[in-house]
């Protein structure tokens, strides 16, 4: 349900500013999101100072050097450092995206780290993504087929295969989903942007075999249609993919079921 | 706290299989609309400020009377389930079911207050 102002526990309060380091030319500001839910206090704000001549140009490499060198303690998940695993997807600079493809470069005046929106917080930067991979997990990401398997592999044209571009790209980041007000209203049923994508997926693979039954498990008032084509979700994917399009292709899959 | 898995909390009650109706009902409505919007204000707007009795005599004649009731109508039922829409996404529980019953009671009494002020110039 909407919720207009923050619960008395994630108000934020004023953080710790750590020294800037001596001797540098290029300094970028940093202002992190801190949360730590074994002391009990509220989430506060923490400014750190990184020298841009001894760091490497992402957004990722600023908060591994704050890591290493400044505040052992700042939490966050990464990986691949490319865009790949999905992994470090947080809100940098008022939109959510891949730290390890956010150039520093890209942004203007101080650099505002949050994680992903609307999602409860373990630690930092660390949003609790088990509802979402659940969800994930509730629209069958794998083939299904009635059919006995043939003797080589399930054939696929050209023309079908092409139509899973655009789509087998995501890395389950969570960015889009997390951008999208009504997955923030209704995230508790409402699948979003990020598991619909992969339902559409499935749901135009020449291969599946159970095109009816997934359409059948998301017509849903809530599963389905909360989405009204906001489009936060294509603005803010990291990787440029369209989910809103996806989702609107599965709406017009369901008007030609019943029109 | 209910010891429910991930993937059972995740799939709920399972689909309603309803949903397309209402969507395609008011894609429907969204393209009537997008005609008798227009066509309503260009026939009824010249009657604005005119005198009693030529607003009931153009009223009495079959096109404004038609395109008149027709906006009121489609107006409430697209009113009805585009409200019902924003309820269901900000309000929950009891709150949800009893404001879906208010703007429903509401838009039907709109539409039929209209109708029967349009019978009463028309007729």
């Amino acid at each position: 349900m909407v919720q207009l102002t923050l619960p008395k526990n994630s108000r934020m309060t004023a953080g710790k500013s750590w020294p800037r380091p001596q001797g540098a030319n290029r300094l970028k500001k940093f202002q992190i999101y801190r949360y730590d839910p074994d002391t009990g206090d509220n989430p506060r704000v923490d400014t750190y100072w990184v020298d841009l001549d001894t760091c490497g140009p992402m957004v990722l490499d600023a908060l591994i050097k704050i890591k290493n060198e400044i505040d052992p303690t700042l939490t966050f998940r990464r990986s691949c450092r490319e865009g790949i695993c999905g992994s470090c997807a947080m809100n940098i600079d008022g939109a959510n995206t891949l730290a390890c493809i956010k150039g520093m470069d890209e942004i203007k005046g101080d650099v505002k780290i949050y994680p992903l929106p609307h999602m409860p917080v373990i630690k930092d930067l660390i949003p609790d993504l088990t509802h979402f991979y659940a969800q994930h997990a509730s629209i069958m990401p794998w083939l299904e087929t009635k059919t006995n398997r043939p003797q080589k592999e399930w054939r696929q044209s050209i023309e079908d295969r092409k139509k899973l571009d655009g789509l087998y790209e995501c890395v389950m980041c969570a960015s889009c989903s997390t951008s999208c007000p009504s997955y923030w209203w209704n995230g508790d049923r409402y699948l979003g942007p990020a598991a619909l994508l992969h339902a559409y997926r499935w749901i135009i693979d020449s291969r599946d075999e159970a095109t009816g039954e997934r359409l059948d498990a998301l017509e849903d008032p809530f599963k389905l249609y909360r989405c009204h084509t906001i489009m936060n979700c294509a603005k803010t994917c990291p990787k440029g993919l369209n989910p809103a399009k996806a989702i609107a292709e599965i709406k017009k899959m369901m008007v030609e079921r019943v029109v | 706290m209910a010891f429910l898995t991930d993937r059972k909390r995740a799939q709920g009650l399972g689909s309603a299989k309803e949903g397309t109706h209402h969507f395609w009902s008011m894609t429907v409505s969204s393209i009537a609309l997008a005609i008798l919007i227009p066509v309503f204000v260009f026939t009824i707007g010249p009657m604005i400020g005119q005198p009693h009795a030529d607003v009931v005599a153009y009223l009495s004649r079959p096109f404004p009377a038609i395109v008149a009731g027709l906006t009121i109508v489609v107006g409430m039922l697209h009113f009805k389930n585009g409200a019902t829409v924003m309820i269901e996404d900000y309000s929950r529980d009891l709150t949800r079911k009893v404001l879906i019953v208010g703007v429903t009671l509401l838009s039907y009494a709109v539409a039929a207050t209209g109708l029967f002020a349009l019978a009463r110039l028309a007729l």
